[in-house]
């Protein structure tokens, strides 16, 4: 645990960038900080590692005050990412990768041999071991940055807007990669982000700091979301925090409809009667292994405008949009899927892509709201649009 | 200088060892002494400026003011001092590659970014060893396109030395050919000033592609446009 005791931390020229910090950040979690530019997050972090140096107040690791050790010797005890990868561009991605082991004192040949470990553990390609800095694409930089912080085995790591330099796509990928590192090593992650979207992806807490450098609110990010302290809060974490708050619940929740299904092969005058019993508008066609092919209007077969049509797979069915995974994803995942879906219906799919069952609006909107007063089950979003 | 020839290839032969060989050497010995001296003032003063940049303009001017002193002058000015030995011309022309080096050094440190220097602090490097292990040789391309303007000027002035009885091939120019109008010592000494010119900057080129093998394919660039000033040439 990391302990912030009144921790301040001024400049000569009054500036205040810390204001009395007290946070606690528990051991083999991430919490991540954010806010504006300006708002003490960067320099917080960097009192962890004494790159900064508190004005007033104290921080410890484990009990143990970070000011009791050489500044040198206890960073090479802390996993440090910067923003642009901070690479040394005069090493090779192997022999970055073995800094913290060399500067401990360990053998040459045993630090290199580590290193290839964690290219391995971060998804590098060992034919790269060799490679300079510069010949590595922004993404691939980023993952040597997290492997040269981890060489060591560091209990602590500190990350400081790491992917914040790359595209979207990319830092999705290392946000992933690094969920998936953290669910193997357990370390002690303290992040640093402006971008909300990543802070709830990735914290298991997130504390929101204000200009000045105050702590606005400390919590678990759908707490965050459910209920900010205050206007500046819930102003940086945006207008759609309700739907993003359904990222914590998971589309499980949700009874799905198996009435308004027909298989392809199926004769117009058997669909005529599953939407007559079911009583719903639109019937979704299935393959003969379950799969979506696409939704047929119900009116559409009772008109008889189907003409010479014989099975429901010769109509021309409406495209289905795009499908949520039931076991997986959330109800945020499902709500889009349903939005975007042009029958007004989300189609539901187990893991190999077979139709559970289908899911209209003003069903998930009764979903939400039933879950509207609960805790969220989870503290971390559920599935990709997580 | 009569109808003598240009070259008299029999000279040549008879005089390979003593008087060419020697003032050969000579020449080698009082101008890599000032270049590795002159570096080694150059990275102390250097990391002192860029560690406290207020340093750096009274120094810069200081180092400026001594390359404009001409070095005949300054050769007359040491000699109650240091005689006729070779600490006559190596302490001026030392002084004189500073004016080279020093910026250089500044600039090679300079282009250490941020971040880099920065991600060292992280990693728990003690200041020294940042220095060396890793400030250092990311300057090393800026550093060593300053050296061989350095070592090109400072062989070139090695002659000039020659003019106060100092030695070097600067005296088989003057002693042996202009005084005795004798074109073919002149015509070996140049062409051996020369030669050791390019010589030393071929070595420093290929020290370059061992020591930064990083640079190969991209950061060369970086390291050939900084040189503050190739015109420096002094006679």
């Amino acid at each position: 645990m990391i302990t912030f005791a009144g921790v301040t931390k001024r400049y000569p020229d009054g500036t205040t960038a810390v204001d009395d910090l007290h946070i606690e950040i528990p051991t083999g979690r991430i919490t991540v900080f954010v806010g504006p530019s300006g708002c003490g997050k960067t320099t917080s972090l960097r009192m962890i590692n004494r790159m900064v140096e508190p004005t007033s107040g104290s921080i410890a690791i484990d009990g143990r005050d970070v000011r009791a050790q050489d500044p040198a010797v206890l960073r090479r005890s802390i996993g440090y990412v910067i923003q642009q990868a901070g690479l040394f561009p005069h090493r090779t991605v192997v022999d970055n990768i073995a800094t913290v082991p060399l500067l401990l004192g360990w053998k040459k040949a045993g630090a290199r041999a580590r290193a290839r470990e964690l290219m391995e553990l971060v998804g590098l390609d060992p034919e790269q071991a060799g490679r300079y800095p510069h010949q590595l694409s922004g993404g691939q930089q980023q993952r040597v940055g997290v492997a040269r912080a981890l060489a060591a085995d560091p209990p602590v790591l500190l990350m400081d807007e790491p992917f914040s330099a790359v595209d979207p796509v990319v830092r999705t990928g290392l946000q992933d990669e690094l969920l998936r590192l953290q669910s193997e090593l357990r370390k002690t992650i303290v992040f640093v982000t402006h971008d909300i979207e990543e802070a709830v992806r990735l914290g298991d807490s997130i504390a929101v700091f204000r200009p000045g450098g105050v702590l606005a609110q400390a919590d678990a990010p759908e707490r965050l979301l459910a209920e900010p302290v205050d206007a500046f809060v819930e102003g940086f974490i945006g207008y759609d925090r309700g739907v993003r708050r359904l990222s914590f619940f998971p589309a499980r929740l949700l009874d799905l409809h198996t009435d308004a299904i027909v298989g392809e092969g199926a004769p117009i005058a058997r669909a005529r009667e599953v939407a007559r019993s079911s009583g719903e508008p639109w019937l979704l066609a299935v393959d003969g292994e379950r799969r979506p092919r696409g939704w047929v209007a119900a009116r559409d077969l009772e008109r008889g405008a189907v003409g010479s049509v014989d099975a429901v797979g010769d109509l021309d069915l409406v495209g289905y949009g795009h499908v949520f995974t039931v076991a997986t994803d959330s109800l945020r995942a499902a709500l889009d899927a349903a939005v975007l879906s042009p029958a007004g219906r989300a189609v539901g799919v187990d893991e190999e892509g077979r139709v559970v069952g289908v899911v209209a609006q003003t069903d998930l909107g009764s979903a939400i709201w039933a879950v509207g007063t609960d805790d969220a089950p989870t503290t971390r979003p559920v599935g990709r649009n997580g | 200088m009569g109808d003598q020839p240009l070259v008299r290839w029999d000279w040549i032969t008879g005089n390979l060892v003593d008087p060419i060989g020697t003032r050969l050497l000579e020449h080698l010995q009082l101008s890599l002494s000032p270049i590795l001296i002159g570096l080694l003032l150059a990275v102390v003063l250097g990391v002192a400026c860029a560690r406290w940049r207020w340093l750096y303009p009274p120094v810069f001017t200081g180092v400026n003011v001594l390359y404009a002193v001409p070095s005949i002058a300054l050769f007359f000015l040491l000699l109650p001092y240091t005689g006729f030995g070779p600490w006559t011309a190596i302490i001026p022309l030392s002084l004189y590659t500073l004016a080279i080096l020093v910026p250089n050094v500044v600039d090679g440190l300079g282009q250490v970014p941020d971040h880099v220097r920065q991600a060292a602090v992280a990693m728990g490097f003690s200041p020294l060893r940042r220095l060396v292990q890793v400030e250092f040789p990311i300057a090393l391309p800026v550093v060593i396109a300053g050296l061989r303007v350095a070592a090109v000027a400072t062989i070139s002035m090695v002659s000039v030395a020659s003019l106060v009885g100092l030695g070097g091939l600067g005296q088989l120019i003057l002693t042996d050919g202009f005084r005795r109008q004798f074109t073919t010592p002149i015509v070996v000494g140049i062409t051996l000033s020369v030669l050791l010119a390019f010589l030393v900057d071929g070595v420093l080129v290929l020290a370059q592609r061992l020591l930064t093998p990083w640079t190969r394919d991209h950061g060369a660039a970086a390291g050939r446009g900084s040189a503050r000033r190739g015109e420096g040439a002094r006679t």
